[in-house]
């Protein structure tokens, strides 16, 4: 298209765009709750780390298998995969202007997250159910 | 990507000295100049005023400048006296109003002028503003209503008239919007901090009956969240005012009205 045919448009067409996506409070409302849930299940994970200090194999594998940290960890992994694909959306949407680059990139990031929470899901379950 | 560096027509050349000749109180001024007329680079020219017959605001020395020593510098101005919000510029490294920026109030050493950062430049220190306008006008900036139109005045309780204060004193002046960088990435599409803040003023007025759609025409990931709180607003707003604030109270009415 030449730059004429876009100076015939009235600035306001510009403004408008595509209008208003209906999107975004969910997102930003899910940002701070999985950031309020990671201020709690990081201090809980710092705790659980610190006692098993100068702890050896075994006793890890022990904690790990108990089932309020298998859960708790599971919970981690999941709010701090979401926070992060939230966080690193924001961040290409800020700075990826070429369209299929900002999609793609949206795209993988999330496929990279959820592979992420099913490979420490996964190996959580198997060390607390005894595989 | 976002640019980070200019293009190369728009790098900056060393420019012209205008000297002071006899001058009692020189101060040295470095102004920000592109004519799209002749095909070079912008450049940066430097001009000596004598502070001693010269007024205290930055804007009374660019008009000495223009008048006295170099009529080819364009810029605009009108009231003043900060209600306009015509000279909008990057004094300083701070996007301020020149007629309410002493002199006195810049860094010791020289006195840097550019026009409002990130914007297309129409010529020297006037920026093109025309998308900024039409962003505004996108927000329908006026009073909406649903009821029959009353035989008198719309009233408000003066606890509701507070509620505009702080907000219906903006002067439109673009000074927030330029300076952040969110709206320097995302312009297109960012509505920006200053019609955010209109945005607000019309929300938060107790006669408006249109709060719902309003509250719809900004819930999108780029017109209004893609405001980081990075505050650059509240901190160059020329009027003390601070955008950052009324976009934060748009974003807890959108989550007030769904459920958590």
């Amino acid at each position: 298209m030449s730059a004429n045919a876009k100076d015939l448009r009235h600035p306001l067409k510009r403004a408008r765009g595509l209008g208003a996506a209906q999107y975004g409070v969910g997102h930003w409302w899910t940002q701070r709750t999985t950031a309020v849930a990671l201020v709690l299940l990081g201090i809980w994970f710092v705790v659980l780390v610190l006692g098993l200090l100068h702890g050896d194999y075994a006793t890890a594998r022990a904690a790990v298998a108990r089932p309020w940290n298998a859960v708790l960890l599971v919970a981690l992994l999941i709010s701090m995969f979401w926070h992060a694909v939230l966080g690193l959306q924001v961040v290409i949407e800020d700075y990826v202007h070429t369209r299929w680059k900002e999609l793609t990139l949206l795209v993988v990031i999330k496929f990279i997250a959820v592979l992420c929470v099913l490979a420490g899901t996964l190996a959580v379950l198997r060390i607390a159910l005894g595989a | 990507m976002a640019e980070f560096t200019l293009p190369k027509n728009s790098k900056i050349q060393p420019g012209k000295h205008y000297p002071a000749k006899d001058a009692k109180k020189p101060r040295t001024f470095r102004v920000y100049r592109w004519s799209p007329d002749d095909g070079q680079n912008p450049r940066i020219d430097t001009y000596e005023v004598d502070m001693a017959a010269c007024g205290p605001m930055v804007l009374d020395a660019l008009l000495k400048i223009k008048n006295e020593i170099d009529p080819t510098l364009t810029l605009r101005r009108s009231c003043r006296e900060g209600i306009c919000g015509s000279c909008a510029m990057n004094i300083d490294g701070t996007n301020t109003l020149a007629c309410t920026k002493a002199i006195t109030e810049c860094a010791s050493g020289d006195v840097k002028i550019y026009p409002l950062p990130h914007m297309p430049v129409v010529k020297d220190l006037v920026p093109d503003l025309t998308h900024f306008y039409a962003q505004f006008a996108s927000i329908r900036p006026w009073l909406r209503t649903q009821s029959a139109a009353p035989d008198r005045e719309r009233l408000q309780s003066p606890e509701d008239r507070k509620k505009l204060d702080g907000l219906y004193e903006c002067i439109l002046c673009a000074c927030c919007s330029t300076s952040c960088p969110s709206y320097w990435w995302n312009g297109d599409r960012y509505l920006g901090p200053a019609i955010l803040l209109q945005a607000y003023r019309w929300i938060v007025d107790s006669r408006d009956e249109d709060t719902g759609a309003r509250l719809d025409d900004l819930e999108d990931p780029f017109k209004l969240y893609r405001c980081h709180t990075i505050m650059n607003c509240a901190r160059t707003c020329p009027k003390g005012l601070n955008p950052a604030k009324a976009i934060a109270e748009i974003k807890k009415l959108l989550v007030e009205r769904r459920s958590a």
